[in-house]
């Protein structure tokens, strides 16, 4: 096969097919394809050393104050949904990108963009879901904006927040800092978010009502910082692509490894089972109120115990350690006590066959 | 979790191995035939355990893999019309036809939709009785009796805006067409159990007493997998060919008599070209000229078309076990699930896929 030439009628290379020239679902998925899209198109447009660290917020310093600023967007469907709506999720996603370098939020935008028809009294819920949220967790929307779109031109309505926050004097957490050695921990149970929008979507039913972990984790990281100023190196909190794209980005960013252990790893019952059904891995599904931390081995157990001592955090657990073998590539110990990769998903996760 | 948990135990599984290792003297080459037992020995890392005496090379039974490039071009061009409602099982979608995939067909407008079953289809046709709505019928004996139950209850509704895009194909012919082979080297198989929850496993019986090699029906979870290889290993070492029943919790000898009945019913056998692997004869289902106006390929005027693999892949090699994924030259290089050069690197329970998503650390330090 040449591959220079230029493909005839009869014979015909199936693959590899012109991948790069159409924006597709998967390059939202929060994996390969989000991670290639924001190298080749965005990185290089945008290029400089605050936007070059890739973490979740940027942070901006203003006459000796560190400010962290971050900017979301939310596009879920269904808009409401066990456990939250697009508005209350619109406020944790912001803070939650804020909080994930320490910061404390300040205050949030949020602008809305509005397909027409939507019923008023559909945005009216999800206006006061987004201010009893921000309300909640201590920050006030200061500004905003509002467009309609024509029929068919968005889903019902899309909601973009931006956020501002102050990091805390000395605390430096970037996705680069990992070591060899530092300890990860998990702050609670995954994939409960992205199955619980799943079941919505698929009409799957639970014995208990599986609920969206959709919370502001502000609170928790002021607790974790309190207990080891110093022996945090980086969070993440594993949305989009879940637990396995924020630590394969960390494991990137700092080109170190890291190994997980399959039975530390805590996932509900209800998400077990929903994910054995429909042929997914927990691993790669969403959340909006966990969070990863990376932490000095000698930090890890007062950590730990201020993740546990605080309600978001009751079910911490220590699930892996960064090490020096295999940079840039996270594994994990399976339950039968052998090893494999966790890689990056290249799009969506899509269900199998069989 | 109930019927999971003891099947993913780490000190089963060391007894077992224990067991396998006292137990083999020769080597030994066994095959997996289904795509979901590969994707359970790489995600699991099975093949690091066993004894080195046992070789595991991995079979035809991806389902995705196997699904003839001609058939993806024509759901692509189906899927690519307008007016059409095109609903596909989720990885079906990024598979490559010639030029394009269901992805993209998306992308670029068509209404491609994913569902869990094909009934979800008829209640889409149900929902749009302006719109044609077109399920890709694909994959083994396994999904065979709920498809043939769409199309059989679309008939009975009278639905006039439903029809499918059918390609079934069966295990044991491709299996007869291996043991044929002069260059066959699997000495034992691990048979698809859930291919044989609805089929039974009489038909390896044949097969066993043909060609005189074991078959042991196996499940999907690490232990059930330890237990077929020990299972096959023993018959192997006692010089027996019998097909044995590991996946007893789920598989009779007679299998589901009424999803064989409505299978019947609705499809017959015919030749089907495979994917990687060529034409082989009888084996594939299609729909029976009574239910042919619910057969997408006479619904839709879709002429057939011929493409070819490129040169580089060798997944035919792969899918008869010839080969193992790391021995392709393209491995992990020009070839990577973002883009494949052959479908067993795009499914999930596609050969190479599985060695890439969980055993490239293996493979680069080996290097």
């Amino acid at each position: 096969m040449t591959v220079n030439e230029e493909p005839k009628l009869g014979f015909v290379c199936p693959t590899p097919l012109p991948s790069k020239d159409t924006v597709l679902l998967g390059h939202g998925s929060g994996g390969k394809l989000t991670a290639d899209l924001i190298r080749r198109v965005f990185l290089p447009a945008f290029q400089n050393p605050i936007l070059a660290r890739l973490d979740d917020q940027a942070i901006v310093s203003v006459n000796g104050l560190r400010l962290a600023f971050t900017t979301d967007s939310f596009v879920v469907q269904p808009l409401f949904f066990p456990g939250g709506d697009i508005g209350s999720l619109a406020v944790h996603g912001t803070v939650n990108d804020l909080a994930m370098g320490g910061a404390q939020p300040l205050c949030l935008s949020a602008a809305f963009i509005i397909e027409e028809g939507l019923p008023m009294e559909i945005l009216s819920q999800v206006v006061n879901s987004l201010h009893l949220a921000a309300e909640s967790a201590g920050v006030q929307v200061v500004t905003g904006d509002t467009k309609v779109v024509e029929k068919g031109s968005g889903d019902g309505l899309f909601i973009n927040t931006s956020g501002l926050g102050i990091v805390p004097e000395g605390l430096c957490l970037s996705a680069d800092q990992a070591r060899p050695g530092d300890r990860i921990l998990l702050s609670g149970s995954i994939g409960e978010h992205g199955i619980a929008i799943m079941a919505v979507r698929e009409g799957l039913e639970f014995d208990s009502p599986l609920q969206s972990d959709s919370a502001a984790l502000h609170e928790l990281v002021a607790a974790m910082v309190a207990a080891a100023p110093a022996g945090i190196r980086c969070m993440r909190d594993p949305t989009r692509g879940g637990l396995s794209s924020a630590l394969n980005e960390i494991a990137a960013q700092s080109q170190v490894g890291m190994l997980l252990d399959d039975r530390t790893i805590p996932v509900r019952e209800e998400v077990r089972g929903a994910c054995e059904l429909l042929g997914l891995d927990p691993l790669y599904v969403a959340n909006e109120g966990k969070l990863v931390a990376v932490v000095a081995p000698e930090s890890a157990e007062y950590v730990l115990g201020a993740m546990r001592s605080h309600p978001l955090g009751e079910r911490a657990e220590l699930i892996g350690t960064v090490t020096d073998a295999h940079p840039g590539v996270v594994a994990i110990r399976t339950l039968i006590g052998t090893t494999r990769i966790v890689d990056m998903l290249a799009g969506d996760q899509l269900p199998r066959i069989c | 979790m109930k019927y999971l948990d003891e099947y993913r135990d780490e000190r089963i599984a060391r007894a077992l191995v224990a067991d396998l290792h006292h137990r083999v003297a020769r080597p030994w080459v066994l095959m997996e035939i289904c795509g979901g037992q590969t994707h359970t020995l790489m995600r699991y890392g099975i093949d690091e355990l066993v004894p080195k005496e046992i070789t595991l090379v991995h079979g035809p039974g991806c389902p995705v893999c196997v699904t003839p490039l001609e058939i993806i071009d024509k759901a692509i061009r189906i899927a690519s019309r307008p007016g059409v409602i095109f609903v596909s099982y989720g990885d079906m979608l990024r598979v490559p036809g010639s030029e394009s995939d269901l992805l993209r067909v998306k992308a670029a407008g068509g209404d491609v939709r994913v569902v869990y079953s094909p009934m979800e289809a008829l209640k889409i046709a149900r929902a749009n009785p302006q719109r044609q709505v077109v399920f890709f019928g694909i994959g083994f004996e396994t999904t065979a009796p709920a498809n043939a139950m769409a199309v059989w209850q679309a008939r009975r509704e009278g639905l006039r805006n439903f029809s499918m895009l059918a390609s079934h194909v069966l295990v044991p012919p491709a299996i007869r067409l291996l043991l044929r082979s002069p260059q066959n080297r699997v000495q034992g198989f691990i048979a698809p159990g859930h291919v044989c929850t609805v089929m039974g496993y009489r038909e390896y019986e044949a097969l066993a007493q043909e060609f005189r090699v074991p078959f042991v029906v196996g499940g999907f979870e690490p232990i059930d997998l330890l237990e077929a290889i020990s299972m096959l290993v023993a018959q192997l070492e006692e010089g027996r060919a019998e097909v044995e029943n590991q996946y007893v919790r789920s598989v009779s000898r007679e299998g589901n008599g009424p999803a064989q009945a409505i299978m019947q019913e609705v499809f017959e056998v015919c030749d089907r070209k495979w994917r990687g692997v060529g034409p082989i004869p009888e084996s594939g289902l299609r729909l029976r000229p009574e239910f042919a106006a619910y057969d997408a390929e006479k619904v839709f005027d879709v002429a057939s078309c011929s493409a070819e693999e490129p040169a580089e892949c060798i997944s035919a090699q792969v899918l008869q076990g010839l080969k193992k994924p790391v021995d392709c030259p393209a491995f992990g290089k020009r070839c990577t699930p973002e883009s494949p050069l052959g479908a067993p690197m795009v499914s999930a329970e596609g050969a190479c896929a599985a060695y890439y998503q969980y055993r490239r650390l293996a493979v680069v330090s080996q290097d």
